[in-house]
Parts: structure tokens; C-alpha cells; sequence
């Protein structure tokens, strides 16, 4: 009956597609996930230990609602050094609650209603509802496997209309472990500029990209910044996801825009986790972020595991190039990806995300993460194989 | 030393019966390559076994362990070397470390029960006539060795799903 109460714009939101699977897999006993979404490691030690000096020290206060300003030039002094952007730490550069907020807070500061946002398809699940909440329309481009799941220029212009405003870019990517090359980035650019289009780039797995391979940031390429938002945070690179910092960069005015919402709504990102990305920054660059180096190393040992064990067991697999996620095809099993999902947690007791979760594009596929101890990963694929057997399929 | 040596130790101290084809796979190598570092470092003594980790508590096997601190007198010309070679050739000892300090040999001792470890003390070690002192401690529980933790404890905190 309560429901009447309840916004029909959100009440019209379906809710996510993984949330199913949370609810039967909770349930089962010896249940090995593969569908998590976050590193495996603990925050190093160092910025654990400052976030609890910081709460001795009794640094327990609102900070500026952009956040600290020491992290905030931190923040700064990262992206220059490590991904060749130069953004104003007082003017363009504001600390959030996490990556997701600062996508929340984008899309806030940028759409009036009917505005069209271009999204890849499959992709992260948050991106079309905060597109829609804020009375926009979400416009989805199919990406594909034989094209590496990049976002084509040529694929974004056909789906351009006097409504678009913004692109949104997430690479490297959740789910399909995707980089997008320079020169696919600068055709991307060329559109934008053409039809006079912001771009938002979510850059929150930028560090991790394997094999001495980088993923260039949108935003430094000539004549972009001014047209980019650019998201990151601490989340992945660092494992702090229960920290809850991330970042915006943005030109001055979408800046504003965005802290004015965030200075009515959340006021600012927690003073102690701040304070622990701060250090996050500060040591890793004395160090050149060995710790990062250490975690990024070992999750690409088991990301070679991942795609061998998928080709070894019949399953098609784009090489992951970036993220800690591998996107395998289950076409040749006969199964939809939610079957496929469904199936094998009720019969093996391994929990995958369907591709279907990030989008009507991602049917065909399952999204598993590789962060994961090399024990578990080894026992998943080994039923993973007897489940593909079973089914008389291709393994 | 190669870096690829340091990363099969890394692997290996995880797991030292991890197959050659995960190790080849997990660093991009093939498994002859694999096989030829890891020969050349049961060669150089670089590896020098596989053993494995055992939590004997949760055995039937009743034996005592202690720390035994150790001062001596180096001899001249053979230093501790000597000396802790005198010590390490007895069956109850299992560890010898030269450490800094306020003592010099650290010894790791184990025998079946307390008493023949009290003798192995006063008996073997304490009459070696370049010790000078000793102090027994008992090992009374082993929460963490070589990097592992005994005690069974749920160490991923994480949700079984997430975006």
C-alpha cells in the first residue's frame, strides 16, 4: 500500500541484476564467488595505520566540502605524474564519496531533462539509472568482442542527436576488462568536438593495466580537458573500497555545479578516510607506488590463470587487458547468461555475474572477477569445466 | 638472480605444490623455462625443500618445543660459525639463529617431552664449553608461522556480490 508514496521515476527503475543472485547465493554453503566486485587485498597497512591516527589525533571535523586541500593537490600532483592531466586542485578538482558519487554528482550538474548521455552496452550497472534519476535518457552502444569491447567512434555517431550531451567512457573496463587504444580515444575527441559534447570518463581501474601496457587518459589529449569530467578514486587502485573516497575533475563551472549539490547533500567525504588516501598519495609516490605495484602484479598472475582456464575449458575469452574482470562467451553452451548463472550456482556452487546485469548487450556473456586466491579460482574452474561437461557442451 | 626467479619463490612459498603449467601460466613463461629456474635454484641451494606446514596441535603427537637464548664465547678465528655447528648437529635442535642483542644463538629445540628437553639443556648444551649462559623458554601455543595463521579465521570480509 506504501507504495503509493514511492517516486514512480525511481518505483520504474528495475533493480539491479545482481541482486538475485545475492539472495541465492548467501544460502549456499561452500559457495565460491566470482562475482565480486573488489580487490582481494586488505587497504595496505600504512594507510589503515594513518586513518587510525587520524582519529586519535582527533581529527573528527567536517573538512571543506571539495575535501582537504593537501589531498585534494595530492590528487593533483597523481594525475599529472601518472596519467598527464594538469587539473587546478583549488578550481577543478573535488574529493567524493567514492567514484560513484562523483557519477551521481556529474549527471546532476549536467542534464536538464530529455538530455541523451551515450553509454557502452554492456557497462557498469550505475551509469543508466543515475542518467535516468536525473531525468535524462540513457543511449546505449552495443560494443562487441570481436572489436575488444571498445567503444567505436563511428558506432557513438549513429546514435548523436540534437539531445546528446555527454559520452560517458569507463576504461579500463567493468565488466568486460577492456582498454580503449589512443587512437580509438582521439576519434572519440574528434566527435566530441564536432558535435560539441562533454565527455565523462571513469578512470577508477586506471592502475590497473597489465603487461607495461597504459590506458591514456582522455582528458590529455589537446583540447579536451576542457571538455572532460574525469572520475577516479582509491577504491581499486589502493583497496580501499569500504573507505569510500573517490574524485571528480572537472572545468571550473561543472565543478561548482557538482559541489554545490554535494554541499547540500553529502557535505563532504569522511574526514578519516580522507586523511588515508591522503597518505595513499604521499607514500606511493615515495615509493613509486610499490604497494599498488605488488597487488596489480599479483592480479595479473591470476588473470593469465583466468583466461587459459576459460579457453581451456571450451569457453571463448577476450584476454583481459585491464580491471580484474575476464568476460568469457558461454554462447556455445546453448544457456542464456542468466541460466548459465543460475545453473551453475545451484549445480556447482560458483557465483558469476551474468553479462545481462550490465546491460541487454552483455546477453552471451558472464562477468567473472579473478581477485580471487588462487585456491578458490582453481576450485571454480575445475566445476566450472565439470558444469560445461555435464551440459554436453563444447569442453 | 632473476626477477622471474623471485617470482617463481613467491608462488612456491604460497604453495610449493603448485603445478609447472599454473607457474608458467600465471607469469606468461613455458614450463621448460619454469622447470630450468627452479633447477638452477635447487643447485645453487637457493631451494632447499618442500615441506610442508603442519598445525600439530590438531595431532595426537605430544612433544615439547622451546626457545633457548644462548650466550657464548666466540672462539678465535672461527667466530660464532663454530659454535653454532657444535649446536646444530644434535637431533633436538631444529633452528639455530646468530642474532643481536642481549644474547647471541637463538635455538629452537623439540624433544617428546619436558624433561628430556630440560636434560638436552643441562646435559648437551649447558656443558659446551663456550656457552656461557642459557635461558629456556617453552613454546605454549603457535598462533603464526611462515606467514600463516593456525588458527582458522574467515579472513574475506567482502560481499559474494557486488558491481
Amino acid at each position: 500500500m506504501s507504495k503509493r508514496f514511492v517516486n514512480s521515476k525511481i518505483q520504474a527503475i528495475p533493480p539491479s541484476g545482481i541482486r538475485k543472485f545475492f539472495d541465492m547465493a548467501g544460502s549456499i554453503p561452500n559457495v565460491i564467488s566470482l562475482g565480486i566486485g573488489e580487490p582481494d587485498f586488505v587497504t595496505p597497512y600504512k594507510i589503515r595505520r594513518a586513518a587510525i591516527d587520524s582519529l586519535l589525533d582527533g581529527e573528527t571535523q567536517y573538512t571543506e566540502n571539495a575535501g582537504l586541500f593537501s589531498l585534494r593537490q595530492e590528487i593533483a600532483e597523481y594525475l599529472l605524474k601518472r596519467h598527464d592531466v594538469r587539473y587546478n586542485p583549488k578550481t577543478e578538482i573535488m574529493v567524493t564519496v567514492g567514484a560513484s558519487e562523483a557519477i551521481d554528482l556529474c549527471f546532476r550538474a549536467i542534464l536538464e531533462k530529455g538530455d541523451e548521455v551515450i553509454l557502452q552496452d554492456p557497462g557498469y550497472i550505475s551509469y543508466a539509472p543515475c542518467v535516468t534519476m536525473c531525468g535524462g535518457i540513457p543511449v546505449n552502444v552495443k560494443v562487441n568482442k570481436q572489436e575488444n569491447f571498445e567503444l567505436r567512434a563511428e558506432q557513438i555517431e549513429k546514435h548523436i542527436t540534437p539531445k546528446t550531451k555527454a559520452i560517458l567512457l569507463s576504461y579500463p573496463n567493468n565488466p568486460t576488462g577492456s582498454l580503449i587504444s589512443k587512437a580509438s580515444l582521439e576519434q572519440i575527441a574528434d566527435l566530441a568536438q564536432k558535435h560539441d559534447l562533454l565527455i565523462i570518463s571513469d578512470e577508477i581501474y586506471n592502475e590497473l593495466v597489465y603487461d607495461g601496457k597504459k590506458q591514456v587518459s582522455i582528458a590529455s589529449l589537446p583540447g579536451m580537458k576542457e571538455r572532460c569530467v574525469t572520475i577516479n578514486g582509491f577504491s581499486k587502485a589502493f583497496a580501499m573500497t569500504g573507505h569510500r573516497v573517490g574524485y571528480m575533475c572537472a572545468p571550473e563551472d561543472i565543478t561548482k555545479a557538482a559541489l554545490k549539490i554535494h554541499q547540500f547533500t553529502v557535505l563532504c567525504a569522511s574526514r578519516t578516510a580522507q586523511t588515508a588516501a591522503l597518505v595513499a598519495l604521499k607514500d606511493g609516490k615515495l615509493d613509486n607506488y610499490k604497494e599498488v605495484e605488488i597487488m596489480r602484479e599479483s592480479y595479473n598472475q591470476r588473470r593469465r590463470l583466468m583466461h587459459k582456464a576459460f579457453i581451456k575449458m571450451g569457453l571463448e575469452c577476450v584476454e583481459p587487458q585491464g580491471a580484474f574482470y575476464a568476460f568469457p562467451s558461454i554462447v556455445s553452451t546453448g544457456l542464456s547468461s542468466d541460466e548459465f548463472c543460475e545453473r551453475l550456482l545451484k549445480e556447482e556452487s560458483v557465483v558469476c555475474v551474468p553479462g545481462t546485469a550490465f546491460g541487454a548487450g552483455g546477453e552471451g556473456h558472464i562477468r567473472c572477477c579473478y581477485a580471487t586466491s588462487i585456491d578458490k579460482l582453481k576450485e571454480a574452474f575445475a566445476r566450472m569445466e565439470r558444469f560445461i561437461l555435464k551440459l554436453g557442451g563444447t569442453a | 638472480m632473476s626477477n622471474i626467479d623471485y617470482q617463481i619463490l613467491g608462488l612456491l612459498k604460497k604453495d610449493c605444490r603448485m603445478p609447472l603449467e599454473d607457474i608458467a601460466t600465471m607469469l606468461n613463461l613455458s614450463m621448460t623455462e619454469v622447470a630450468s629456474h627452479i633447477d638452477d635454484m635447487e643447485k645453487h641451494g637457493i631451494i632447499l625443500k618442500y615441506m610442508p606446514l603442519i598445525n600439530w596441535d590438531k595431532t595426537d603427537k605430544q612433544f615439547v618445543e622451546a626457545f633457548i637464548e644462548v650466550k657464548v664465547t666466540p672462539q678465535k678465528e672461527q667466530g660464532f660459525d663454530a659454535m653454532a655447528k657444535n649446536i646444530y648437529q644434535y637431533d633436538e635442535v631444529k633452528s639455530v639463529f646468530l642474532v643481536s642483542g642481549s644474547f647471541d644463538l637463538l635455538i629452537l629445540a623439540e624433544a617428546p617431552t619436558l624433561k628430556e628437553l630440560a636434560l638436552f639443556v643441562s646435559e648437551k648444551l649447558s656443558v659446551l664449553d663456550t656457552v656461557t649462559s642459557t635461558a629456556t623458554s617453552f613454546v605454549l601455543k603457535r598462533y603464526k608461522q611462515d606467514g600463516i595463521i593456525f588458527e582458522k579465521h574467515s579472513s574475506d570480509k567482502r560481499l559474494l556480490i557486488s558491481p
